[in-house]
Parts: structure tokens; sequence; C-alpha cells
């Protein structure tokens, strides 16, 4: 079914360079004054979440942030291993504002809001500068300058990092200030507290249901405006490189309270992640792509080649990647790395006991470079390899095979980051906004500051002062209905009482998805796993076992409910990868690809952002387009060759 | 291969809680202490029985969530490894091992293997930071860092927060964890104004949250999943010494510990 609302994002008129901007300017203002009498609910305080709670606290405002961890510090940002890109040509390597804007366009595989990207690469030199005078310990060369590196899908250096750690002293930086709103008493703190319903009144977002997930005890947060930085959903698929608490309860809540759900099959497999060594493995491990900056990715030439790799010579090994891709080499984006070995390994020249892997090769910048630079660069991801593999990268190449890692769909939102209900803004990994098809990598972390530091505190500013929210309690209608929903809610789950557990409910989940909705599609297959989800999701409510009660910390319980939206979510995401005829970044739909076995736009049919409405547990949602133009940079056919 | 588990189980901290052993049979090698526990955990399930509770997140080593005991150690016996990384192949057929919660009256009793260490979040409120709000900030450039002095605050900013030096330290002191954050800012020209301020304040809500008083004895470092060097304390001393005569008129505010989960908004 498609939808008759038009989706306006809203993008300023005028020359791209100048749209932020004028933006801001025709932006209305809270007086300094009023802003203490505006709460604003901050749901999240991972970049983005912590990063918008400390701005928003620094302005003034009345902000709560929540986070179902036991210490914001904690939240999924502290993973991110390689690093942050900005635009700011401290190499003096011919990059620019522009350049990081079109790279990202076209990383994006012509997927993204031109305005969106433009006004991301423009906010990245200001992140770098913030997060200095905060003391994040950036790399630095000897004469006391910044250092970068380079990332997939970029010829310049363009990413500041702080060894393998980036995301752990972005986040720390950000939560810092975060703590230090909290101290000012601007911010109050609600750790280990989940979001499990959104509350909107006259049609706007008002407020919150949370459980305290030490207690049990649900409460009622009301506020002016309800500031989702949920992050991504990638643990649909079970095994993937998030953190295993990641989900999607909160945007998906949103989405059946009316936000549209926009591109959520634009699943980002990454390439570079150890393999899956038994049934009982719990998440996969990500090896940053920085290491491809000095790694060499190969496989055998030969089939079924049982041959330890140092004793496979030279003349016997593909490397498949610079072979293919004389230019980008191995940087090539993503989408392109993670594909290049999956067919590698369908072809049955894949690596390691599974055979599903291939190898990262070090020895060529090891001889180069010397082991020691090596070990500054990337030491601590090289330990975290031997620790879970008992293999030393130093002397064998490493095996990694492609993993789920991000998700570049999520909650549509407007140039103003506003969803489709009026005050509910979302942040960071759980918008769609502006990644596209395929997200570059060091971008996400980049995004997610872009939202926090720079853009929310204008955007929710002039939503208020626009908007004007009349005055609401706790005690209205909406949100005892919603309270008492949510109670429901839990209890249905505890009282299924039946044989099976929350997490095999969840691995089953994720085999569907990641063999029919995951590296490659076709529209049987899609079709198929839509028939499996639904059956899951039958048996789920009728043969889910939790243990306990409500009314303490009782985390098959948290899971239960995390699982529950996964399923539906999963089934949207195969809805929406079968409705989409092209294949696109991530999205590769075997029935469309060039001769060479790339992926084939289909541009006349399908340049628009799908953002899915929801019409009821019962009913298929509702699809509305929001056309995609390109002013700026010509849709073509990527090319890293 | 086959381990026997001792586990502390309590599910308050009301109630009276003890050691329970569990025989685990299919330990593969590859796996992890945590995926070692998943896979007791779905057995208890299935049987009925409430699954340990234990806190974990990244399972990457990075987000400092998990940590408990393993047989009297923090984090258990590998040197630099949270217990999420720690893979069973470092134990033997047949080996028990007993698992209990961080002990610290700082770090107040939840359940099972999960405490609650909210202190460490309001000794980062008493000053580990910056105060530099967005916007205010100067080229990125502007002020050169030379690359081992980034190096050295990057060594104590690696601290994760997950409190294996408390529990490890036989005073049951926070100062690894205070010290990296005071070295990680002090030795940064950006962190250098607030330096005696930061010192004098996060000190005092140390000792407001009960911890013990450091004496030099290491364990904190020895248990350490990031390494953080002893030498952070030393500068912690250092800085709280020059920032007590500087500071000697102001007076020290200090948040005072919650006890409860029950958020009191401001
Ligand atoms: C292993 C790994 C490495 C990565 N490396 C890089 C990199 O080098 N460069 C890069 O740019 N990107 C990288 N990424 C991607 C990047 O880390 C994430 O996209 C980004 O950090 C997401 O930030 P966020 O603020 O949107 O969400 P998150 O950091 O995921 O934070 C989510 C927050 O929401 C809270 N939350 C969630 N649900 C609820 C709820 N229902 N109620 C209350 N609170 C809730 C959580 O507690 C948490 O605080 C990496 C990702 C992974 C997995
Ligand atoms: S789970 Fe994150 S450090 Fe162990």
């Amino acid at each position: 079914m498609t939808g008759t609302m038009k989706l306006d994002a809203g993008i300023p008129s005028g020359p791209i360079e100048q749209a932020w901007d004028k933006a801001r300017f025709d932006m209305k203002l809270v007086n300094p004054a009023n802003k203490r009498r505006h709460t604003l609910l901050v749901v999240g305080s991972g970049l983005a979440g912590a990063s918008a709670s400390a701005t928003l606290g620094e302005l003034g405002y009345n902000v709560k942030c929540f986070c179902f961890q036991d210490s914001p510090r904690r939240a999924h940002s502290i993973a991110a291993q390689g690093g942050i890109n900005a635009a700011k040509n401290y190499q003096n390597d011919g990059d620019s504002i522009y350049r990081l804007f079109y790279d990202t366009v076209k990383g994006g595989d012509f997927r993204s809001r031109e305005a969106n990207v433009y006004r991301l690469a423009q906010n990245s030199v200001h992140i770098i500068d913030q997060c200095v005078a905060q003391g994040v310990p950036f790399a630095r060369e000897y004469g006391g300058s910044l250092e970068n590196r380079s990332f997939g899908g970029a010829q310049v250096s363009r990413t500041f990092y702080a060894r393998g750690q980036t995301g752990q002293q972005l986040l720390l930086g950000a939560y810092q200030a975060l703590e230090r709103q909290v101290d000012a008493g601007q911010v109050t703190m609600f750790p280990r507290s989940e979001m499990l319903d959104l509350i909107v009144i006259d049609g706007q977002a008002r407020g919150i249901v949370a459980r305290n997930l030490i207690t049990g005890q649900l409460s009622v947060h009301m506020a002016d405006a309800v500031i989702l930085a949920t992050g991504g959903y990638g643990n649909v698929y079970y095994l993937s490189t998030n953190a295993k608490g990641s989900n999607a309860t909160a945007i998906w809540r949103a989405y059946k309270r009316g936000a549209l759900f926009a591109n959520p099959c634009f699943t980002q497999i990454h390439p570079t992640c150890i393999p899956v060594s038994g049934d009982y493995q719990s998440k996969l491990t990500l090896m940053s792509e920085s290491l491809r900056n000095d790694g060499r990715i190969w496989v055998p030439k030969k089939k079924g080649d049982k041959r330890r790799p140092n004793e496979i010579p030279e003349d016997e090994r593909d490397y498949y990647l610079e072979r293919k891709y004389p230019a980008f080499g191995n940087l090539v984006p993503r989408d392109v790395a993670s594909r290049n070995a999956k067919a590698v390994c369908d072809e049955g020249r894949g690596v390691g006991e599974t055979g599903l892997g291939v190898y990262l090769d070090f020895s060529d910048a090891i001889r180069r470079l010397g082991e020691q630079t090596i070990r500054e660069r990337y030491g601590n991801l090289f330990d975290m390899y031997q620790r879970i593999t008992d293999e030393d990268p130093y002397k064998v190449p490493m095996r990694i095979y492609p993993a789920i890692h991000y998700t570049m769909g999520g909650l549509w939102v407007d140039y103003q980051l506003q969803s489709t209900i009026p005050g509910l803004f979302v942040l960071g990994e759980a918008n769609f906004s502006d990644h596209g098809a395929n997200r570059l990598g060091a971008s996400a972390l980049m995004q997610g500051l872009s939202d926090g530091y720079f853009i929310i505190p204008y955007t929710v500013g002039n939503y208020l002062a626009s908007a004007k929210p009349a005055k609401v309690t706790g005690s209205h209608p909406e949100a005892l209905a919603a309270f008492a929903a949510t109670q429901q809610g839990i209890a249905k789950l505890l009282a299924i009482k039946g044989k099976r557990t929350v997490d095999s409910f969840h691995r089953e989940l994720g085999k569907i998805v990641w063999d029919d909705c995951g590296m490659s599609r076709t529209a049987a297959g899609l079709k198929e796993a839509i028939g499996k989800i639904r059956a899951l999701r039958e048996e789920f409510w009728q043969n889910l076992n939790v243990p306990g009660s409500s009314d303490d910390l009782n985390q098959s319980l948290e899971k239960a409910a995390r699982v529950a939206d996964f399923i539906e979510l999963g089934e949207l995401m195969c809805i929406d990868a079968l409705e989409r005829n092209e294949s696109c970044g991530g999205h590769f739909r075997e029935e469309y690809q060039t001769p060479e076995g790339e992926a084939q736009r289909d541009d006349q049919h399908y340049s628009y952002v799908a953002a899915w409405g929801y019409t009821g547990s019962a009913n298929p949602p509702e699809l509305y387009k929001e056309p995609l133009e390109f002013a700026y940079v010509h849709p073509s056919q990527r090319s890293y060759k | 291969m086959k381990l026997k588990l001792t586990i502390w189980r309590q599910k308050n901290p009301g109630t009276k809680g003890k050691f329970v052993t569990y025989p685990v049979n299919d330990v593969n090698p590859e796996m992890s202490m945590l995926e070692c526990l998943d896979v007791l955990n779905e057995s208890l399930i299935e049987r009925g029985e409430e699954p340990v509770a234990f806190e974990h997140d990244c399972r990457e080593g990075i987000c400092g969530s998990c940590g408990f005991m393993i047989s009297g150690v923090a984090h258990g016996p590998q040197p630099a490894t949270t217990v999420c990384q720690l893979t069973m192949r470092h134990f033997k057929d047949g080996d028990e091992l007993v698992l209990e919660p961080w002990r610290s009256a700082s770090f107040p009793f939840v359940k099972d293997l999960v405490v609650d260490r909210r202190a460490f979040d309001r000794i980062i409120q008493s000053g580990g930071y910056v105060s530099v709000s967005t916007g205010n900030a100067p080229d990125g450039n502007d002020i050169p860092v030379g690359k081992e002095i980034a190096d050295r605050a990057m060594d104590a900013a690696a601290c994760i927060g997950c409190g294996a030096c408390v529990a490890a330290c036989p005073n049951g002191s926070a100062a690894l964890f205070t010290g990296a954050k005071i070295a990680h800012l002090g030795i940064l020209p950006q962190g250098k104004p607030e330096q005696d301020r930061r010192a004098v304040r996060m000190v005092a809500q140390m000792h407001t949250e009960g911890f013990g008083s450091c004496t030099n004895i290491g364990e904190c470092t020895g248990v350490c999943p990031k390494e953080i060097p002893l030498e952070v304390i030393a500068r912690m001393n250092r800085d709280y010494l020059f920032g007590a005569w500087t500071e000697r008129s102001e007076v020290i505010n200090t948040i005072a510990p919650a006890t409860d989960w029950n958020f009191r908004e401001k």
C-alpha cells in the first residue's frame, strides 16, 4: 500500500553551501531566560545522545537523559575503533568540505539527501575542534599537530583517531561534558532506564514511559520535546558487531506511535570481522577497517587450498581487491569489499576451518615499516585478535569475514532532524539521514556528534519557539494509557510461560534475516523469509519462556521485549528489501547486477527514500516516498576501479 | 571440556546470598567466559530456574560493563583481559572456578554478579572534564601537543571504568580510576587551567564515596584490563597537594552518594 501524505524534508532553497546558514537564520530562538522552563528528554547517551544532552544543558534547557546501561559512558559508541572523518585538509592532500560531501554521497550510492550530507561535511571540522578542546587525546605527529589516516571509499587522509579506541575517547569527551552538566544541575541522568513507549498528545511527542531496570518500576516522564538517540538495529541479525544490549525498541515503539521508518533494508555488512567459530557464539568482533590501510586482502587462487598461508607462494595468491579495483585496492567501500569476500568464499576459495574467511595480511607492511610502527598503529587490535583466536597476526595473516555492523536505515527525519511526529527528534544511528545505502568508514561518529553538538541545539529551539507546546502533566489520559499499555505488554511476556528461551528465538530470527536479507537478497528468498518471520512471531507469543518477575533486575525480560520488536522490524526489513527492485550500496538484489557483478541501481524508479508507516499489527505497512534530487553530485555507476 | 562454576547467587541486597555450584559440561575452549555463562543460563532457564545476572554489553573489552572475581582474581587469570574477552582455553578440563561480584562498600550490591558503580560517575561529575562548552573551541591544531604527551595522556585515558581496581585493592581504593582521569586531563594543555581544582574536587568526592586510601600496593594495576600505570596515582597525589594549596580558600562541595535506584529529580 502506498501512502499519500507528502514527505517534505524542508530543505532550504538556494545554494547548498549556504543552506545551513540560511536555515539557522530563519529559525526562531528561545529567549535565554525561558530555556530553563523547557524540559527535554534525551533517550540515549552515546555520541549523539551525550553530545546533545551536554549541549542542551549548556544552553540552559532542563534535560533528562536516559540509558539502559549503569553509566552513560558505556553506550555502544564506546566500541568504535577506527576513527572519525573531518574535512580539515591538514594533510594538504586535496581534501575539502566539498570532497567529503562528494565522497559520502557517492559512497552512499546516491540514496542520501544532498543537503544533509553537505551540512555534515561542514560540521565535521568543528567536531574535531570541539573534541580537541575537551581533551580527547587524538594521535599526534612529533611536531604536535594532529595525525590522520585513510579509510575506505576515500583517496585522501582525513580520518582522525585515538589509537584503536577513537569511539571510546570521543564518547568519554561527550560523557564528561554531560557529567559537567549533571553537576551543574542542568541534566538529570537516568541510567538503567529503558524507554518502552512514546507518549503522543494532540499529535505532538510529549513524553515517554520508562522502566527502571533495577526496581522494575515503570514511570512517566513528560516534556516539551523528545529526542531519540538510541543507536542502530543491527542486532536484528543476532550475531553482529553491536553491543549485546543495542536494540530497536525505542525507535520501534515510536514507529508504532506514528513516526515513519525509512529504508529499513539498508544495513551494512562490515568486511573485516573475526569469523564465526561456533554456535555458542554471542557476538562478532570487528577488526577496524583502518587495518585495510596496511593489510592486504587475499585468498588462494586454487579452490580448497588447505595449505597454511605462509606456505602459499606469492604467485598462487589472489589479491582480488587490488586486482579488480586498482585505483582503490584494499580501500574500496565496505559493501564492495564484503560482497567480494562472499564471492570468493562462494567459489570455494575461502580460508580457515569453515571456509568462510579471507586473509588480511600485514607481512608486507611489517617488512616496509617495521613491526614497531604497525604495533603503534594497531597494537590493541592485534592484541584483541590474538586474545580471541590465539593466533599471532604479526606472524600469520588475520582471517576475516564480513559481519553485520551498522544500519543506515532508521526513523525518517527532515532537515531539522524531526520525525513525522512533531516534537520527536531522532539523532545518530537511530535516524536514516546521511549515509544513503552505504556508510563510509569513520562517518558514523562524525554524524552522531554533528547531530548532537551542532544541529539539535538549533532545531529543537526552533521547534519550541514555533510550536509552543502547551502544558501537560503525567496524568493526561494519553500518558496514563501509554503507561497501562506498557504494563500490560510486560505482563503478557511473563504470562506466556512456554518452553523456548528468548535467545533461541533471537538466534532463529538472526539466521533467517542473515540468509535472506543479508549480504545478498532475492525476491524469492525475501518472500520466504517474511513467511518464516511471521511464523516465528506466532510461536514467540505462544512458546516463550521468561523466568522471574517484573519487579527486579530481570535480564531475560529485558531481552524478551527487545526481541519481540526485532521480530517485527525484521519483517519490515524484508518487506522494504522486496519492494526495492534494484541493487544499491549494501542492498544487493541478485536479480539486479552489472555484468561484472556490481550493484545495479535503477535511478529512474528507485531514487527515493522509502519511509514506512505503521497501520496496525495485522495490516501491511504503508509506503511513503521522499524523492531524492541530485543537483551537485551526478548519479553515476560507482566506480572504484 | 567440563568445568564446575561456583557462583554467588543473591536475589537482592535484602536477601541472603550463597554460593551455588553448577557443572557445565560442554565448554568449548574458544568460547569466552561470558559465553560460558550464556550456555549455563540457557540450561537454567530451560530447567525453570532463574539465570545468573551479570553485566555485559560490548563483549569487546571496551565498555567496562562486565567484571567479576574469578577464583579471587578480578577479571580472572589473564593479564589485560576483561571477562568478556577471556577465552576458556586458559582453563583446564575439570577446573572449578569461583565467581563472585566486586566486593566494595562503595559499590552497593544489586544482584548475583551485579553491583552499582555509580560512584565512578559522581567522581567524574566532580571535575573529570574540561569546562569548554560547545562552540568555544579554537582550531584543533592551534595548540600543538607533542606525540609523547598525547601518548601518555592516551595511556591514562584508556581506563574503561570497570571497577576491577577497586575490587582488587585490599583497601578498596579508587585511586587508579581517579588518578587516570586526573592524569589524562592534567597532562594535556587543554586540561591545565583546571588542574588544581579538578584534583581537589575529585579526590574529595572519592573520599565521600567511602573508597579506601591508597597505600601503594599495586594490585589495581595488576588486574587492570587496560594496564593503567601506577604513576597516575603519583600524579593525582601531586596535583592534589598543589591544588590543596592553591584552592585552600575554596569550599569544596561533594555530591551525596545515592544508595538506591529511586531517581530524585533536581
Ligand atoms: C565495533 C564497532 C566499531 C565502530 N567503529 C566506528 C568507527 O571507527 N568510526 C565510525 O564513524 N563509526 C564506527 N562505528 C559505528 C558507530 O560506533 C555507531 O554508529 C555510533 O557510535 C552510534 O552512536 P549513537 O549515539 O547513535 O548510538 P549508541 O552509541 O548506540 O547509543 C545508544 C544509546 O541509547 C541508549 N538506549 C538504546 N535504547 C534505549 C531505550 N529503549 N531506552 C533508553 N536508552 C536506550 C543506550 O543506553 C545508549 O546510551 C562502529 C560500530 C561498531 C559496532
Ligand atoms: S562487556 Fe564491555 S568490557 Fe566486557
